[in-house]
C-alpha cells in the first residue's frame, strides 16, 4: 500500500488537535479548581448520602452512601423511560394505523391528536399533567374507589399490594407456558412449511398461559392474597393511604407526559411505513388469496417494519433523554437525585455531571444496540 | 500541498488564541474581581428565584430584598451607584456553581453558612445577613398545632440541593416518623405543590415560609408552626481566592449593620460627619482612611448608608413593611436584645 501523506497528515492532525483541544480543557479546569481550593475525586460515592428519596425501587435511605443514591435515580429512570417507551409503542402504533384508516372521524381525530400533542413543549405538558392534573384530583378522604380497591389521590395512585406464597413456583410455570408455547410454535411452522395445515397457535398459546399458572395455584401451593390500602388519618384534615402500593402523581404525570408526546412522532414512523409498502404489494397479495388480516401481517409489517424502525429507536432515545425534564415536578430521576441533591450536598461538579453523561450515554448506546440488532433481523434476508 | 499549509495556519491560529487564554487565568493579580467588576460598570450578584423579602423581582424588573441590598450595597462603595447591579436568579442547585466558575462575583441568595460548604467547594462566607431556622408550614384547618402531630406517612415538600432536605432527615429519624419527601428544583413549584394539597406539610427557612405564604391563593390558611429545628445562618458567599473582593462584601454588609448601631441612617449620614463620635465619623468617611484597604475612596461607607441605607432600615423596607416577619427576633441588634453583632469599623 502506498503511503499517501496527503491523505493521512489532516487526519493526523485533526487528532491532535482533538486531544489538545481535551488536554486544554481539562488542564484549565484543574488550574481553575486549584486556585478554588477544590479537590477532584470520585471518593464522594462512598460516603453516607444523609439524604431521602420519595420513591425507590431498592432499599435505601439517607444512611446509604451516595453510590446508592446514584442507582436509586438510575433505577428510576430506567423505570420511567422502559414504561414510557412501551406505553408510547402502544399509543404510536394504534394512532398511525387510525392515521390511515378509512373512517373520517378516526382519521382525522388522530391527525389532531399528533399535531396537537407534538407542537407543544414537552416541559409545558409535563407541567400541564401535573398541576393541572393534580389540582383537579380530590384529596385522599375525599375520593371515590375505583372498583373498590383503587384510590386515585392528589397523592397519588393507590393500588392493592400482592402477597404471594411460594412465588417461585408461579414464575416457572410461567416460563414453563412461555417455552412449550416457543416449541409449539416452531412445530406448527414445519407442519404448515410440510404438510400445508395450520395450527390454531394462538388459541394454544393463551390457553397454556391460562392453565399452567392455574395447575401452580391449585397443585402447586400458590396463592395469592391482597393487601387493600385503607385511608389513615394524619390529623384533622390530612389523610393517606396505608397498605398496598401507592405510585405517586410525578411518576404519573410524568410517563403520561412523556408517552403522549413520543407516541405522536412514533405514530408518524408507523404511517410512514405502512405507505412505504408499495401499493403493488398489497394487491398482488390479495390476488394470490389472502384475507385483510394476513396482508397486514404477512405483506405490509415485515417490508414496513423495516422503515419503521430506525427512526423509532430515535424516538425511544429522546423518551429516555427526556425523562431528565423530571426534576420539575420532584420525580426522583438520576438528575434529581444524583446530579440535584446529591452535587448540591457534594459539591463535586465535575465528577458528578462526568458520571451523568457516561450514564445517559451507555444507557442510550444500550437502547441503539438492542434496536440495531432488531433491525437486523427483520431486515431482508438475502438468500 | 498549498491545501496543508493553509490548514496548518488556521490550526497555528486557533492554538494561539487558547494560549492567550491560558496565559490570562494563570496571570493572578491582586483583586481581579475588583478590577473586573470597576471595568464592567456593574457588580454581577447571583439571588433567588423570587424569595419576597429577600430577593424578590416586581413586575417592571426591579430587584428588592434584604439580600439584594447587600449586592447594591458592595455596588454603591465600589462603583458609586447602588443600581449598578446585574441580578441573575438561581435555582438552589445552580447557586454554588454560578460563583465557582465566574459566572457571578456575590452571592446573596439565603445560603446557609455550613462548614462543608464553607472548608470544601471553594466558598468563602463573609457573613451573616439574616439568623433563621428551619420550620415547618401546615394548613390551618389540619389540626396540626405542633410538630408533635406529625403522624407516620406524612408528605413534606421542600426544595432539592438545600440543607433543609438533610435537616428533615435528621429531625424525622430522631422523632422516629416515616415519611415522604417530595422535593422540587424550583420554591414556586414546591408552593403550588404544597397549595394543590400534594403534601401535609412544607419545609423551609422559616424566613422562607413567611415569605412564599404571601404567594399561597390563600394566604391565610396555612400556619407556620412553633418549632424551629435548625440554625440556619444565611449570608453572602464570595469565590475562594480573592481576599480583597471577600472583604469588600464583608465589611459593606457589616457597615449596613453598624450604621444602624449608631443610629446613621440614609436620611441623615451628611449631617453624620460632623458628629463628635469618632465612630461615627469613621463611619461616614469624615476621619480615618479606611477605604484605602480595599483600593477604594474614603466615602465609600457613607455611599452605602446614603444609597441603602442602614440594616434597620433594609429590613423595614423589604421583611416588616410587608408583613412577612414584622418581629425581628434574632436579628435585632445586639444592645436590643438580638445576635446582630459585627466587628468595630475602625
Amino acid at each position: 500500500m502506498k503511503f499517501n501523506i496527503k491523505k493521512i497528515a489532516p487526519q493526523l492532525l485533526t487528532l491532535l488537535f482533538v486531544i489538545l483541544i481535551f488536554g486544554f480543557f481539562s488542564y484549565n479546569a484543574q488550574l481553575n479548581m486549584e486556585n478554588r481550593g477544590i479537590d477532584f475525586g470520585y471518593g464522594f460515592l462512598s460516603q453516607e448520602s444523609s439524604f431521602d428519596v420519595q420513591f425507590s425501587l431498592i432499599e435505601y435511605d439517607g444512611s446509604h452512601s451516595y453510590f446508592r443514591a446514584y442507582l436509586v435515580g438510575l433505577l428510576n429512570t430506567i423505570l420511567v423511560s422502559v414504561i414510557g417507551i412501551i406505553l408510547a409503542t402502544v399509543i404510536g402504533v394504534i394512532v398511525g394505523i387510525a392515521r390511515l384508516s378509512s373512517n373520517y372521524l378516526i382519521k382525522n381525530t388522530a391527525a389532531f391528536y399528533v399535531e396537537f400533542f407534538r407542537n407543544i413543549p414537552l416541559l409545558l405538558q409535563i407541567f400541564f399533567w401535573y398541576f393541572a392534573a393534580l389540582r383537579a384530583l380530590p384529596l385522599p378522604q375525599d375520593t371515590e374507589s375505583i372498583m373498590g380497591v383503587f384510590y386515585l389521590t392528589i397523592k397519588g395512585l393507590f393500588i392493592p399490594a400482592f402477597i404471594w406464597e411460594n412465588f417461585n413456583i408461579f414464575l416457572y410455570s410461567i416460563i414453563a407456558a412461555v417455552v412449550s408455547i416457543a416449541v409449539i410454535k416452531n412445530y406448527a411452522k414445519r407442519k404448515q412449511e410440510n404438510e400445508g395445515k395450520q395450527l390454531p397457535v394462538f388459541l394454544i398459546s393463551i390457553g397454556l398461559l391460562l392453565i399452567l399458572p392455574l395447575l401452580s395455584f391449585l397443585i402447586g401451593g400458590v396463592s395469592l392474597s391482597f393487601e387493600i390500602p385503607v385511608l389513615k388519618k394524619l390529623a384533622k384534615t390530612s389523610y393517606i393511604y396505608e397498605g398496598g402500593v401507592g405510585i405517586p402523581p410525578e411518576l404519573i404525570a410524568l410517563t403520561l407526559a412523556l408517552s403522549l408526546y413520543t407516541a405522536t412522532f412514533i405514530a408518524e414512523c408507523v404511517r410512514a411505513g405502512i405507505q412505504g409498502v408499495g401499493k403493488g404489494q398489497k394487491e398482488a397479495a390479495a390476488s394470490i388469496g389472502l384475507n385483510p388480516n394476513q396482508i397486514l401481517k404477512l405483506v405490509v409489517m415485515p417490508q414496513a417494519l423495516r422503515i419503521i424502525i430506525p427512526p423509532t429507536t430515535n424516538q425511544y432515545l429522546n423518551l429516555t433523554k427526556n425523562s431528565s425534564l423530571a426534576a420539575a415536578i420532584a420525580y426522583p430521576d438520576l438528575v434529581l437525585v444524583f446530579a440535584g441533591t446529591a452535587l448540591m450536598q457534594t459539591g463535586k461538579a465535575i465528577e458528578i455531571v462526568s458520571i451523568t453523561m457516561l450514564t445517559y450515554l451507555s444507557l442510550s448506546l444500550s437502547i441503539s444496540v438492542l434496536m440495531n440488532w432488531y433491525n437486523k433481523k427483520i431486515a431482508i434476508k438475502e438468500k | 500541498m498549498f491545501k496543508i499549509v493553509k490548514q496548518l495556519t488556521s490550526l497555528v491560529a486557533v492554538f494561539a488564541v487558547l494560549f492567550a487564554f491560558t496565559t490570562e487565568t494563570m496571570a493572578a493579580k491582586k483583586s481581579k474581581t475588583l478590577k473586573n467588576t470597576q471595568k464592567k460598570d456593574f457588580v454581577r450578584c447571583g439571588v433567588s428565584q423570587g424569595l419576597p423579602g429577600f430577593s424578590n423581582a416586581d413586575a417592571a424588573g426591579n430587584w428588592t430584598g434584604v439580600d439584594v441590598d447587600v449586592c447594591r450595597a458592595v455596588a454603591a462603595a465600589v462603583l458609586g451607584d447602588a443600581s449598578k447591579v446585574k441580578f441573575t436568579p438561581l435555582s438552589a442547585k445552580e447557586r454554588f456553581t454560578a460563583l465557582t466558575s465566574g459566572e457571578i462575583d456575590i452571592l446573596s441568595r439565603n445560603t446557609t453558612w455550613t462548614l462543608s460548604r464553607d472548608a470544601d467547594i471553594g466558598l468563602t462566607f463573609v457573613g451573616v445577613n439574616f439568623y433563621d431556622g428551619q420550620g415547618f408550614m401546615v394548613r390551618k384547618n389540619s389540626g396540626m398545632n405542633s410538630v408533635n402531630d406529625f403522624k407516620d406517612g406524612i408528605s413534606a415538600c421542600t426544595n432539592i440541593g438545600t440543607t433543609t432536605e438533610l435537616n428533615m432527615r435528621d429531625f424525622f429519624n430522631s422523632k422516629g416518623i416515616s415519611y415522604e419527601p417530595v422535593a422540587f428544583e424550583k420554591a414556586d413549584e414546591v408552593v403550588a405543590a404544597y397549595d394543590a394539597g400534594r403534601c401535609d406539610t412544607y419545609t423551609t427557612d422559616k424566613s422562607g415560609l413567611a415569605a412564599q405564604r404571601t404567594k399561597m391563593s390563600n394566604p391565610d390558611d396555612h400556619m407556620v408552626l412553633p418549632e424551629t429545628i435548625s440554625k440556619e445562618p444565611l449570608g453572602p458567599v464570595v469565590r475562594q481566592g480573592d481576599s480583597v473582593w471577600e472583604d469588600i462584601v464583608r465589611w459593606s454588609l457589616n457597615t449596613m449593620i453598624e450604621a444602624e448601631e449608631y443610629g446613621i441612617t440614609s436620611a441623615n449620614a451628611d449631617m453624620m460627619k460632623t458628629s463628635d463620635n469618632p465612630a461615627i465619623k469613621r463611619l461616614v468617611g469624615a476621619e480615618g482612611e479606611l477605604g484605602a484597604a480595599f483600593g477604594l475612596d474614603n466615602e465609600w461607607s457613607l455611599r452605602i448608608i446614603k444609597q441603602v441605607g442602614n440594616y434597620g432600615e433594609s429590613y423595614e423596607r423589604n421583611i416588616a413593611a410587608p408583613g412577612i416577619l414584622p418581629d425581628r427576633g434574632p436579628n435585632q441588634l445586639w444592645t436590643k436584645g438580638g445576635i446582630l453583632y459585627v466587628p468595630p469599623a475602625r
